[in-house]
């Protein structure tokens, strides 16, 4: 269903401003979306006065100096910060990248807004509950499937199968895509999003899998795949820059192709 | 600790996206679709208005003639071109074609462009063979 306002403890109020050290040399407001699951309060919008010149120049350097020297209770996932392992995916600016490769500077506007992936069930702060995304993935078993016996060495593959899967196996799942998707904020739980759907590309088109027809038939309903509207908003933000709007094309493409 | 956890709230989404110009045509292309049936009735009620004598197609006259029926007939007009353009743009990509995103970004501006122009040569076709 379409809904435009969030729910009544969901709304966010306005939080408390924490101002730049004395003696800070270049000072960025930095807009945070704050929520603690342990106390009665909706969440709020938290602002930092950041002095950038003491930090890293990606957003992630920025969230991590706010937790080292302002508050550290402010919670984040993060890990490898250099983009490949998809942890500290958020919504930078008004749009879903990775904190730790997109520089504070790229944003445009005096401030810089730092809030969780859109439309998800929020833990603590910027970190959302995944459960949903993970389940769809793995709902397009994605996984090699064959009958043939195994070879007695690797399932070989021309270079130009191969290079079919280029530009889908360096998926990361950050979600970035899916969470950027209104098909998906609005029919989430029966439209698989951009990331499950690019991944189960990902195998149809795999030389080696066996199993094309039953994806396809998975993927047969009005809601998995035909919720995309080509709305593209996945292919704009990927961090990676994958294309899952025309993977789902693609897709869309194999279903008519086999009927006629 | 016997307190059983609160609901999770929902993370903020139409309120803090920064649009692309793609995500604009695609609902814009959503509304012009939901217009052009109210299109579709008002170009029945013409046709029973001719139908049901000079009277009733003066009176269907009047009211498309006054200033917000022309208002409503110049959203029209731009509504159909919108969606025509739009629809053509969801042909290309249905053949596999124009998924970059600055080339589908570049397609949504043609869309606009398209629209506006095309609305504007109607209307001044319109008014130049005294059709208003």
């Amino acid at each position: 269903m379409v809904q435009l306002r969030l729910p009544k403890n969901s709304r966010v109020q306005r939080g408390e401003h924490h101002p730049a050290p004395a003696g800070a040399t270049k000072v960025k407001t930095f807009k945070v979306y704050r929520y603690d699951p342990e106390g009665t309060e909706n969440p709020r919008w938290d602002t930092y006065d950041v002095d950038v010149d003491a930090c890293g120049p990606m957003v992630l350097d920025v969230l991590i100096h706010i937790k080292n020297t302002v508050d550290p209770t402010l919670s984040f996932r993060r890990s490898c910060r250099e983009g490949v392992c998809g942890s500290c995916a958020m919504n930078i600016g008004g749009r879903n990248t990775l904190a730790c490769t997109h520089g504070h500077d790229e944003v445009p506007g005096a401030q810089c807004q730092i809030a969780p992936l859109p439309h998800m069930p929020v833990i603590k702060d910027l970190v959302p509950d995944m459960t949903m995304f993970y389940a769809q993935y793995a709902s397009i078993e994605p996984w090699l499937h064959t009958t043939t016996p195994e070879p007695q060495t690797e399932w070989l593959q021309t270079p130009e199968d191969r290079s079919k899967i280029d530009g889908l196996y360096e998926c990361i799942l950050c979600a970035c895509c899916s969470t950027s998707c209104p098909s998906y904020w609005w029919n989430g739980e029966k439209y698989l999003g951009p990331a499950a759907l690019l991944q189960s590309y990902r195998w149809l088109v795999d030389s080696r899998d066996e199993a094309t027809g039953d994806r396809l038939d998975d993927l047969e309903d009005p809601f998995k795949l035909y919720r995309c509207h080509t709305i593209m908003n996945c292919a704009q933000v990927c961090p990676k820059g994958l294309n899952p709007a025309k993977a789902i094309g693609e897709i869309k493409k194999m279903l008519v192709d086999r009927v006629v | 600790m016997t307190d059983a956890p609160r609901a999770r709230p929902l993370s903020p989404f139409t309120g803090i996206w920064r649009w692309h110009v793609t995500m604009a045509t695609s609902i814009a292309h959503r509304v012009t679709g939901c217009a052009i049936y109210g299109g579709g009735l008002i170009l029945a009620a013409w046709a029973v208005c001719l139908a049901s004598g000079p009277e009733a197609y003066a009176a269907f006259q009047a009211v498309i003639g006054s200033p917000l029926g022309l208002l409503a007939m110049f959203a029209l007009t731009f509504s159909t071109f919108f969606h025509l353009a739009k629809g053509v743009q969801h042909l290309i990509w249905d053949l596999g074609f124009g998924y970059r995103p600055q080339t589908a970004s570049l397609g949504a501006v043609v869309c606009i462009a398209f629209a506006i122009a095309a609305t504007l040569a109607i209307w001044a076709i319109a008014f130049m063979t005294g059709a208003l």
